[in-house]
């Protein structure tokens, strides 16, 4: 006679633990949890058992029953380990416990996840954890974000993260200009599902990153992917419908206003012809409310000695940006068998994902602001597709204006820029324990990740922007629009294997974990390249590729290893060192070591402290370590090459057009950059760790900095190059503080709070003269930029004029303080004045638990942050909408210049500090509801049902929509939706 | 394993493998030659030789060279708002100015290439490589023409920037610092370069359309000692005129018809043109070069389509110091009026000759119509592209050596004479005067002061003006004035150090040899 043992795991908030385990004690038979916290142990025979309860950072739980009939119910309630003694935290190359830990590591698991309408990994640990600062890049659908780890340690080569997904550091690299060097997608993480990650861990510091050698210098975040549960499978199904909206719009003048505003400066009458009848809210025309879902079905059990887990997701997702959208299928499996009595442990995962995307022609989002408000959207007429555009009568009736706005319905609905993008994340991990000394470890890991994006843009020839007249052939036909196509593949393959010693050695009173390892890794490129096509089809001149790929690759080639140990589970020693090798540098200098040391003392373990009835965890670490930067730095850079120009760049020399050889320049001395950090940090808890928290210093020093400096004329192919030359500082204190305001039966509150302080500085920069290295390209005077990085001040800092204001506040015309005294005002009167970067910035939340309620937001804030309102700069100046060139036309301006009044006549006008504004920020990132159904269908289902919203409100002082720009520039931004979502999440087994 | 972490791309080429053909040399020498014209290694742009400012404005050679020569004169204006450009007529450029930068640059880049080309061109490197008998002989061509750009790269740094750094191909790429020349020194090494490359250099008018000859040499040569007495204070006008005679004696002839001259098919059977920067609209294309020239200079209620164009940039017009140079207009026939002197092309309608607002392209001085991207056998139609432009610049042609005979004949050079001066410059009116007579000008007219505003109806808005004002010391100093000269309506002077540009700060930074100019 048997029966089933079921019931319900619940955490100290009294909700559902899923994943916890529950086994019959003294035997193999058991299972997890279900995503509601439910579990069901079928055919046990009748009698007494004790069942117990386990989850990772809890205390397990054993409690007796007996079964004498078909059924026995029995529930656990678990609580945290007093001191989460048992919370493993992924590191690169194994995991530690976390009271374990020396470096300055931060995790994350899916219990902590944001929630919403999370398209792309980071969305879903943005203002979680102190240090780590992820800005979305805009809020087009897949745009990514960009994440920074305690500030850039780079002015020109990269700053971003190094992403490892399953022990596979991923192809992450982007193109200088900080778009995704995988064609087709906006970022490379968004070929990632969220769904089916597990946890997050971050390692911030040198000493936990150094392992990753000379890719670690801006942190390394770690990805664990969901594996399959012990037990009958459990069938998970989650959906999500959301809706998105516009915001705010930037703040044009209405027709109306435009019409008296045309008036009052045109004493002529010269432009006031250029006004019609029509009233056209041009946002209103761009935008839309957009509809998007997300629905994910996994299984996840144990067949004989296989434990699995299958997903598959579709993300259906439409941007507010019209003809912008996204559709995303994933699919996702993972096999982790034990062989050989658990000696050999199997980890397979294979993740493939196909995203098929529409951009919008961004344009568009400028062009609305600049279109005139007083004209239809459509002309009457069949002209460049229906759509009005500024004609030149003094040319034909259907000649297109020059320098006029295009139209910005017409640049959305004439672009077709479509791409497919496939992705495929898979790797085999063996990990063997020595039957003759199970102390030993021997792992290797085999990982392949290929993409393949492809695609094309395709401008219709009846387009404004690319109208058919442009290329008359032989034939006397006129040809335009385009076609383009574009293709690109990339392989990335890895070999890892390490030896890992593990042993207690009870004589000494130590523990010690010894790893030694090699990997290699090789990353190829290929970019196929295409002829240009005129929209009917007609190739166009001289577009004929030189080759017909281009085939880009690197490798790596490294040893490391690892101490730790650890006496009388007080005194902590990690010691890390990596030996890197890389391709992209010259035989000299190809191979590097970055080396760490980390102490740790857990205080709270010594007598004096221990069973201190307030603080109940101390733990204090000093960290230093060194690590390097290779991201940023072309794969050939060291080689002096020549390169053959295009056919539309040849030369004519008699009556041949020759295709020329470019010497490019090179420096051979090209090597990593390299960061050293060092940091001291406390680890607290207090009341039994219902508050917990750490407080962190770090000082992060970077040297052989890859920055753009002057070559002395004469002696290079180039007035710059990429070197490594001077140094950069980053310093600051990361403090966060969670804590269990209310802990009782029904009722539970749950607040976290976390604020980072961070202070960059250039501290060196030799051979780059004053005022630096520009950065910041505005719009309005072609190739103006507005931000400089130089020694002495932080990276990126605006550089600006000094604006003289009235005795009401408002700017004056052209006048500025002549800062050099020489009685002109020029580029030597221009001075440094602020910093995109915040001094702060904060992370809060709230959670909520009554019963089967429970409710709770994310908020977070950046202070010190400032912004250039590129809109007000270039659109809210007279000049920018009386236009007198190509015969004259108007434009629609910010309402900036109702305020200021300025004519923007001068090229001084655009680089005033008057632009320079104050960004600093609250913004309410998520407030959700949700309510757990319980039970359905005989037990057999279980269902939680919720609300969200996403970029609730925003409060700021900042003039322009929206002040979070990650390089400080405001222009022509793709506006960030307020998105409303509902969603349920459905388990059955 | 090891081994197998050198890499190399598909797409890239090392010297050896360029420099093993014949025609690897000549593709070597189109980029040598190219860089005059181009912006980068992709047209119109997007791989810049040099990451300065913007690659159509900052980074191509002509527009630099135009602005710097012609934006700091009576010759034109801009209502462009451009970090830097306003500080050309408002003649307050500073060390950091993204254009003279551009300019300076561009220079040293070009000869930085001839360097190069001239190495792996030695007698050592053809033998080795199997380069011999006629191959080899076209190399030593190429040599020479690359040591006569070197030079008149040289002479551009000398004339603007006066003491730039010197290297030559003695000097490998990323060796020592380059010492500063002064140009006394420069001068002295352009001259005796261009002399030594004489008889290397193919003869007038038998070489390849595009590359230089002996008549480039010598034009350069009669412009080095034209203004000699700035350069080094010592005039040298008997050479200036012995060399404007060797240009004036090798066979070019007058085009007859000057309004034709700046046209998109000005290639086809040019007899007066001495070098040329070669553009075409489908395969040397930048958005510098002529197709700046022809796009910037329409605006206002200018028809773009009469340019050959599909719109203009609406920035470049002129002051009246040079419209006014012209007799009355007669109609309003485009491109000149009906102006008996034909070359006065300029569009009046909507535009007046009062400059009141340097910022707004309808706010004054004409706008010009001497550059057009149209056929002169079919001025309906454009050239090979609306967007780029196939006008070809003539660096050299003869109608500048007609102007040297003359000027260093009334300077007192000796070689010449009045009487055949005063031809040659009748015979630049007779063109200008559609083959009549009537404009032609007796011995008495011709003076020193008639060369000069000559020079601006024949020459203007070809990159001459800045060199020809500091000849006559009209450009910094308050003897001549033009409207919105130095930032002001009526015009002012300003210190006699702005007669040479400043060395840009990024190279007075980068190279500890180099001295800033004097005021800067």
């Amino acid at each position: 006679q048997t029966g089933s043992i079921t019931g319900k795991v619940v955490d100290e908030h009294q909700q559902p633990l899923p994943g916890a385990t529950v086994v019959l004690q003294g035997s193999t038979i058991g299972t997890t949890t279900d995503a509601n916290g439910v579990f069901r142990i079928s055919n046990v025979k009748r009698g007494t058992y004790n069942l117990v309860a386990s989850f990772i950072s809890y205390n397990s739980l054993t409690k007796s029953v007996t079964l004498s009939g078909a059924t026995v119910a029995v529930d656990f309630d678990l609580q945290p380990a007093s001191k989460a003694l048992n919370e493993i935290v992924v590191i690169g190359y194994g995991t530690v416990r976390k009271t374990d830990l020396t470096g300055s590591v931060a995790n994350v698991t899916a219990k902590d996840f944001n929630q919403g309408a999370n398209t792309t990994p980071e969305q879903l640990i943005q203002g979680k954890v102190p240090g780590v600062s992820i800005i979305s890049n805009s809020g087009a659908p897949g745009s990514g974000s960009t994440i920074r780890i305690r500030g850039g340690a780079s002015i020109s080569g990269s700053n971003n993260p190094l992403i490892v997904i399953d022990g596979v550091p991923i192809d992450n690299t982007r193109n200088p200009d900080g778009t995704s060097r995988i064609s087709g997608v906006a970022d490379p993480l968004s070929l990632i599902n969220p769904n089916d990650i597990e946890s997050f861990s971050i390692l911030k510091d040198a000493s936990a990153a150094a392992i990753y050698g000379n890719r670690a210098s801006n942190g390394v975040i770690i990805i664990t992917t969901k594996k399959g549960q012990s037990g009958k499978p459990v069938i998970t199904f989650s959906a999500q419908a959301s809706m998105s909206k516009l915001p705010k719009e930037a703040s044009v003048l209405s027709a109306s206003q435009f019409r008296s505003f045309v008036a009052a400066h045109d004493s002529s009458g010269f432009y006031t012809k250029f006004l019609g009848n029509a009233n056209t809210d041009w946002q209103k025309e761009i935008y839309q409310t957009a509809y998007s879902t997300d629905d994910n079905v996994g299984v996840s059990g144990t067949t004989g000695i296989l434990p699995y887990r299958v997903s598959v997701g579709f993300t259906d997702q439409n941007g507010i940006l019209k003809t912008s959208s996204l559709q995303r299928n994933t699919a996702n499996i993972n096999l982790s068998p034990s062989l050989f009595d658990k000696h050999l442990k199997i980890n397979f995962n294979a993740s493939g994902a196909h995203v098929h995307q529409r951009f919008a022609n961004e344009s568009a989002i400028s062009s609305a602001v600049f279109m005139n408000p007083t004209v239809p959207v459509y002309s009457g007429n069949s002209n460049y597709g229906g759509y009005w555009q500024w004609l030149d009568p003094n040319n034909s009736p259907t000649y297109l204006k020059l320098n006029t706005p295009k139209n910005p319905v017409g640049l959305l609905n004439q672009e077709d820029n479509r791409s497919d993008v496939y992705r495929l994340i898979s790797n085999l991990q063996l990990d063997y324990r020595f039957h003759f000394l199970p102390d030993l470890h021997a792992n290797v890991n085999f990982a392949y990740d290929g993409t393949r994006g492809q695609g094309h843009d395709n401008i219709s020839d009846s387009s404004a922007t690319n109208y058919r007249k442009s290329y008359l052939d032989s034939n006397k036909v006129y040809h335009g629009g385009k076609r383009s196509i574009y293709k690109q593949t990339s392989a990335n393959k890895l070999f890892e294997g390490y030896l890992s010693y593990d042993k207690q050695i009870k004589s000494i009173n130590s523990h010690i974990n010894v790893i030694a390892g090699y990997s290699y890794q090789d990353v190829a490129v290929t970019v196929f390249n295409y002829p240009g096509y005129f929209y009917d089809g007609a190739q166009t001149p001289n577009s004929t590729p030189n080759y017909a790929y281009s085939l880009d690759e690197n490798k790596l080639q490294s040893y490391y290893g690892r101490l730790i140990y650890s006496y009388a589970d007080k005194y902590l020693l990690t010691a890390t060192i990596r030996r890197d090798g890389s391709s992209k540098f010259d035989k000299s200098g190809r191979y590097g070591t970055f080396p760490s040391v980390a102490l740790g003392w857990k205080i709270s373990e010594e007598d004096f402290l221990k069973n201190n009835p307030v603080l109940s965890n101390l733990k204090l670490r000093v960290e230093y370590g060194v690590t390097g930067n290779q991201d940023g730095i072309g794969n050939y850079d060291y080689l002096a090459d020549y390169t053959l120009s295009g056919k539309t760049g040849s030369y004519q020399l008699g009556n041949t057009y020759y295709q020329g050889y470019r010497p490019s320049p090179y420096y051979p001395g090209r090597t990593w950059e390299q960061t050293a950090t060092a940091n001291v940090g406390f680890d607290y808890g207090f009341l039994e760790d219902r508050i917990t928290g750490s407080i962190d210093y770090f000082h992060r020093k970077t040297t052989h900095l890859l920055a753009v400096i002057n070559q002395p004329a004469g002696t290079n192919f180039s007035n710059q190059i990429t070197g490594n030359v001077g140094d950069m500082t980053n310093s600051g204190v990361e403090f966060s503080i969670n804590g269990q305001v209310i802990k009782q039966q029904d009722l539970s509150w749950n607040v976290g709070f976390n604020v980072t302080y961070n202070r960059n500085k250039v501290t060196s920069l030799p051979g780059v003269s004053y005022p630096g290295i520009a950065d910041g390209a505005i719009s309005g005077g072609t190739g103006s930029k507005i931000e400089t990085s130089f020694t002495g001040y932080p990276v990126h800092s605006f550089y600006v004029l000094q604006q003289v204001y009235n005795a009401a506040g408002q700017p004056i015309e052209n006048l500025f303080v002549d800062r050099n005294g020489d009685g002109t005002i020029n580029a030597s009167d221009l001075y440094f004045y602020k910093s995109p970067d915040p001094k702060f910035y904060f992370g809060f939340s709230s959670d909520v638990n009554y019963k089967k309620w429970n409710a709770g937001f994310v908020a977070r804030a950046n202070l010190g942050n400032y912004a250039y309102n590129n809109i007000a700069s270039n659109a809210g100046v007279v000049a920018s909408m009386l236009q007198s060139v190509s015969g004259g036309f108007v434009n629609n301006g910010s309402t900036a210049v109702l305020k200021s009044n300025l004519t923007g006549n001068t090229s001084n006008d655009r680089l005033s500090d008057y632009y320079i504004e104050n960004a600093s920020f609250l913004r309410m990132d998520n407030v959700h509801i949700g309510y757990n159904v319980g039970k359905l269908f005989n037990g057999s289902a279980d269902l939680k049902i919720s609300a969200n919203v996403n970029n609730v409100f925003l409060i700021t002082k900042y003039s322009g929509v929206d002040p979070e720009i990650a390089n400080g520039v405001d222009n022509n931004f793709y506006p960030r939706p307020r998105t409303f979502v509902l969603g349920l999440n459905l388990s059955v087994r | 394993c090891k081994k197998g972490m050198d890499l190399t791309p598909n797409y890239q080429v090392t010297a050896s493998s360029v420099y093993s053909t014949p025609a690897g040399y000549k593709q070597a020498l189109a980029k040598v030659y190219g860089s005059m014209a181009l912006t980068g290694n992709t047209g119109p742009s997007g791989s810049p030789d040099l990451p300065i400012g913007d690659e159509g404005q900052n980074v191509d050679f002509f527009r630099t060279w135009w602005g710097a020569q012609e934006l700091s004169t009576d010759e034109a204006v801009s209502n462009w708002g451009d970090a830097g450009l306003a500080d050309f007529h408002n003649l307050n450029w500073n060390s950091s100015n993204n254009f003279l930068k551009g300019l300076y640059y561009r220079s040293m880049y070009q000869i930085t290439l001839c360097n190069d080309f001239i190495r792996q061109s030695s007698d050592a490197n053809l033998s080795s490589r199997g380069i011999t008998g006629s191959d080899a002989t076209d190399v030593h061509y190429y040599v020479a023409e690359a040591r006569f750009i070197r030079a008149f790269q040289y002479w551009v740094l000398m004339d603007l920037f006066g003491n730039p750094p010197f290297v030559t191909d003695a000097n490998a790429v990323g060796s020592a610092l380059p010492p500063q020349t002064d140009r006394k020194t420069l001068f002295n090494y352009i001259e005796s370069e261009l002399k030594a490359i004489d008889g290397s250099l193919k003869a007038p008018r038998t070489n390849e359309y595009g590359r230089a000859d002996q008549a480039a040499e010598w034009a350069l040569l009669a412009r080095l000692y034209l203004n000699a007495q700035v350069y080094t204070g010592t005039a040298r006008y008997a050479d200036a005129i012995t060399y404007a005679n060797k240009v004036i004696n090798a066979g070019y002839t007058l085009m007859p018809v000057y309004d034709n001259l700046m046209l998109a098919d000005n290639n086809v059977a040019n007899t007066e043109f001495i070098w040329t920067i070669n553009y075409d609209g489908l395969k040397t294309t930048s958005y510098g070069g002529t197709t700046f020239m022809t796009h910037a200079q329409v605006g206002g209620s200018m028809p773009a389509a009469a340019f050959g164009l599909n719109g203009g940039w609406g920035g470049m017009r002129t002051t009246r110091a040079l419209s006014d140079l012209f007799p009355a207009n007669t109609s309003t026939a485009f491109p000149n009026n009906g102006n008996p002197d034909t070359r006065a092309e300029f569009w009046t309608d909507g535009q007046t000759a009062d400059i009141s607002d340097v910022t707004n392209f309808t706010g004054g001085g004409y706008g010009v119509n001497k550059y057009r991207n149209v056929l002169s056998t079919n001025a309906a139609q454009s050239g090979s592209s609306k967007d780029y432009s196939d006008v070809d610049f003539p660096v050299f042609r003869l109608a500048e050596m007609y102007l040297i005979y003359a000027e260093a004949v009334l300077r007192g050079g000796t070689g010449g004479d009045a009487a055949t001066a005063l031809t040659y410059i009748n015979k630049l009116r007779t063109r200008a005067y559609a083959g009549k007579t009537t404009g032609n000008i007796a011995a008495s007219d011709l003076t020193t002061d008639f060369i000069l505003q000559e020079r601006a109806r024949e020459l203007y808005w070809e990159c001459q003006r800045r060199t020809d004002l500091v000849r006559y010391g009209r450009f910094a100093e308050s003897t001549y004035l033009w409207q919105w000269k130095g930032g002001v309506k009526t015009g002012t002077g300003v210190p006699s150090f702005r007669n040479l540009f400043p060395i840009p700060v990024d190279d007075i930074n980068a190279n500890s040899n180099l001295k800033q100019n004097p005021g800067y």
